[in-house]
């Protein structure tokens, strides 16, 4: 199989080669390319958000409980959210494999 | 006085928006202050807007076929006439509107570029828009360099820094030249709005972005854009390194609203650019002449910024 | 029907778009299209169309604009010339790709160096692989015509390409002819509103202009190909409903007295009305001469080219610009390519006539033929001569 082979046809691809479905990049998993992921100290949290507006790849979203999640699916491990958290609530930890 | 600053209450940490104009699964390197900025001034103008993007770090990575990280209309055309595309979507509206074709229903229109689009490569475009005065906001992402071909050096990067095409060597010790004030080049346009951001600050950032949208007319809107990789600093300090360049004033936070210069921090305790300086390693090559020269420089610009405010 | 009377060809032009009810007009001047953008500013201060007219500070600036335009929705006009067409260039390949509509007159201008502002057709020989849909009028009504027909063509949903007229600058832009403006209701029934595939929209956000990456960029190219060669159907059909509507025909290639000729010159442009004098007055002369006229460039009508040309001896093909270092002019070799391998075909030389506004004469359209004819019994070593030139 050549290099660079064609994913689509010139038949079926889009017209004027637009992409029609908004933020479909959230079909590409991001989170393989990190070595290190974050880890929550609840007890040290004070559900402040820094986390979350501070994430470059908007991992983060509040759960019911008010505590601030992210979602392995895209998180980088680029580390902010540990580095900007007011209460060293969150440590980033080496991803395993 | 702009009257529709008068009505603008502001974001506030209680209040900021939820939704994500932009979406996850984009490109981005990690730690990347350049897409954290965008998303902040996304968050801010929402979705009910038309982004016209140059080519660029932020073009890249946001739309690499058949993928899109974009939730809102947008177009890329070329890498110096964001600005230019923009004067055209506007037009079209205007008259698609009063022909009855569209609804009235107001749209933002903003176009998008790095330091080299906006400053260098596309200075002739956006000069010509701004001087047309079509009603929207140009937002310039400075990363301070051509990040995406590569680390090159643009009129922006700042002096004594290490790119590609600014090394230094035996008969050079980096980017000779100081920054081009582009904030400033745009206020000289006599446009209602200009304003500089860093995501460190992001209520300020996104408070001003609303504003320049706001306003009708153009605005320009100029946000410091920390880049891992280009840099040579740690993907996770972005943050904190968009905050030590305002606290260092190497970046200050400032309006310009209808030509009148308004400083949104005053820094009365600054830190030393040194500070600054060592986080990043385009910088480890200067000695320390000219990290006392930078010193200076920033100092006198930063006066000069005050007496500015001052005359207000 | 409108009525017939004298006027520049520039504003005629202008007053076509009128018509056409463009929408917006990004526009920057260069001579010699000047008087077309003037007019046209004219027009929309004095509200006699509503449309947004944008005095852009460059012709890239106009182009970009056009493009952002055309992505809105809204019906697009713009025009330039050798140098300003040369600052679009680079703009100039994507909204052709991107299906982005728009209408286009070039008035044809010499390229620098040196600095010239008169007419050859090498600013549009530089913009050939473009991907637009390229047409040649050769007086003002078909100026006037040609570009009512490309707002038809360009916007038609099967078509969806940009578009440009060619119109010779200073010989034709500049000279005051007999044209016959249609009233705005033929226009309208003529040009249906403008209903973009897609556009621009808040309500309905699409991503336009993504990086094409290997694995897309050919398919990418290559749908863009099939689409301006199937944009023939259209052009065809919009021609038989615009002689339907206003009694004037137009054809992809145009022959006069071409049937049975042994030699035929090949022209684009103004200067085929001089070609027509010159065939009339060598046939008075005896000799079995023809001309047949390209009007459509691109898409390249290579069947109705051969169809008009096939029977021919010898085909003396005048470009209007010289190709240096190259086999053969552009138009040359174009026509060499119709031909190639097919048994029985005309030999076909290249002559470059009228660079940088110089005329080309009924004696050089002679001198043409002489030349051609003696090629045809002895191969010359260059492919293309250049006719008209000073040695000494």
């Amino acid at each position: 199989m050549a290099i660079n082979d064609a994913i689509i046809g010139w038949k079926t691809i889009t017209f004027g080669c637009d992409v029609v479905e908004p933020g479909n990049s959230a079909n590409f998993r991001t989170g393989d390319w990190r070595s290190q992921r974050p880890v929550l100290d609840k007890e040290k949290c004070i559900k402040c958000g820094m986390c979350w507006i501070f994430c470059p790849d908007m991992c983060y979203s509040q759960t019911d409980d008010g505590y601030f999640e992210a979602d392995m699916e895209y998180c980088k491990g680029c580390g902010i959210c540990a580095h900007q958290c007011p209460k060293d609530a969150i440590t980033m930890v080496p991803e395993e494999g | 006085m702009i009257p529709e600053f008068e009505k603008f209450k502001g974001f506030s940490a209680k209040n900021l928006p939820k939704e994500e104009p932009l979406a996850p699964g984009h490109r981005a390197c990690q730690g990347c202050g350049e897409v954290l900025a965008l998303r902040m001034v996304m968050k801010a103008l929402g979705k009910n807007v038309i982004v016209c993007s140059a080519t660029g770090c932020m073009e890249i990575i946001t739309s690499p076929y058949p993928h899109t990280a974009w939730r809102v209309p947008w177009i890329h055309i070329a890498f110096e006439n964001a600005a230019s595309v923009a004067s055209g979507v506007e037009a079209a509206r205007k008259v698609l509107q009063r022909k009855g074709k569209i609804p009235k229903k107001h749209v933002d229109i903003m176009a998008v570029g790095g330091d080299g689009a906006t400053g260098d490569i596309g200075l002739q475009w956006i000069s010509g828009a701004m001087e047309r005065g079509h009603d929207f906001l140009y937002v310039c992402l400075d990363n301070e360099a051509y990040m995406n071909t590569g680390v090159q050096r643009s009129g922006c990067t700042p002096y004594g820094a290490m790119t590609t095409t600014s090394p230094p060597g035996k008969q050079s010790f980096g980017q000779v030249t100081w920054k081009k004030n582009v904030p400033a080049i745009m206020a000289a346009h006599g446009i209602p709005y200009v304003a500089t951001a860093s995501p460190a600050y992001f209520i300020d950032l996104m408070n001003k972005v609303k504003k320049a949208a706001l306003v009708k007319g153009p605005a320009y809107v100029h946000i410091y854009s920390p880049c891992p990789t280009g840099w040579g600093s740690a993907g996770e300090r972005s943050v904190e390194i968009s905050k030590l360049a305002v606290d260092t004033k190497v970046f200050p936070l400032y309006e310009v609203i209808e030509g009148r210069y308004f400083l949104s921090r005053k820094i009365t305790k600054p830190k030393p650019v040194e500070e600054y300086l060592k986080l990043q390693r385009r910088f480890r090559h200067l000695d320390e002449e000219h990290i006392a020269y930078i010193q200076r420089r920033v100092d006198a610009d930063y006066e000069k910024l005050v007496k500015l405010s001052e005359m207000a | 029907m409108g009525k017939r009377i004298g006027v520049e060809v520039s504003i005629a032009v202008a007053d076509a778009v009128k018509l056409a009810r463009a929408e917006v007009i990004p526009a920057y001047p260069i001579t010699p299209q000047t008087h077309i953008v003037e007019h046209l500013a004219e027009i929309v201060a004095n509200g006699e169309l509503d449309a947004e007219y944008i005095p852009v500070e460059s012709e890239h600036a106009a182009m970009s604009a056009c493009c952002g335009a055309a992505a809105a929705g809204a019906r697009v006009f713009t025009s330039s010339s050798a140098q300003g067409l040369s600052l679009m260039s680079e703009i100039l390949y994507i909204p052709s790709t991107m299906r982005l509509p728009m209408v286009m007159v070039v008035a044809n201008r010499a390229m620098s160096a040196p600095i010239s502002i008169w007419n050859d057709h090498q600013d549009i020989m530089v913009q050939r692989d473009i991907g637009w849909i390229q047409t040649f009028a050769e007086n003002g009504q078909e100026a006037v015509d040609l570009v009512l027909h490309a707002f038809r063509v360009a916007e038609d949903r099967k078509v969806s390409l940009p578009m440009i007229v060619n119109i010779d600058g200073f010989t034709l832009s500049h000279v005051i002819e007999p044209i016959e403006l249609p009233t705005q209701e033929e226009v309208d029934d003529y040009i249906p509103p403008f209903k973009p595939k897609r556009k621009l929209d808040p309500r309905k956000p699409i991503t336009m202009g993504p990086v094409g990456i290997p694995e897309v960029y050919t398919e990418a190219k290559v749908a863009h190909d099939h689409a301006i060669k199937n944009s023939r159907k259209v052009i065809l059909k919009a021609w038989k409903e615009f002689a339907d509507k206003f009694g004037r025909e137009y054809h992809p290639v145009e022959s006069y007295r071409a049937e049975g000729a042994d030699m035929i010159l090949v022209t684009m442009g103004s200067i085929s009305e001089t070609a027509m004098t010159a065939i009339d007055k060598m046939r008075d002369d005896g000799k079995n001469v023809g001309l047949v006229r390209i009007r459509l460039w691109r898409p390249f009508p290579a069947q109705e080219f051969r169809a008009a040309t096939k029977h021919a001896k010898v085909l003396a093909v005048v470009d209007r610009c010289l190709p240096p270092g190259a086999v053969c002019g552009p138009v040359g070799a174009e026509l060499r390519s119709v031909f190639y391998k097919i048994p029985g075909s005309p030999k076909i030389f290249s002559f470059v006539a009228g660079l940088g506004g110089r005329d080309v004469t009924v004696e050089r359209f002679e001198e043409i033929i002489d030349k051609a004819e003696q090629f045809a019994k002895r191969r010359p070593k260059e492919l293309y001569e250049v006719i008209g030139v000073r040695e000494k």
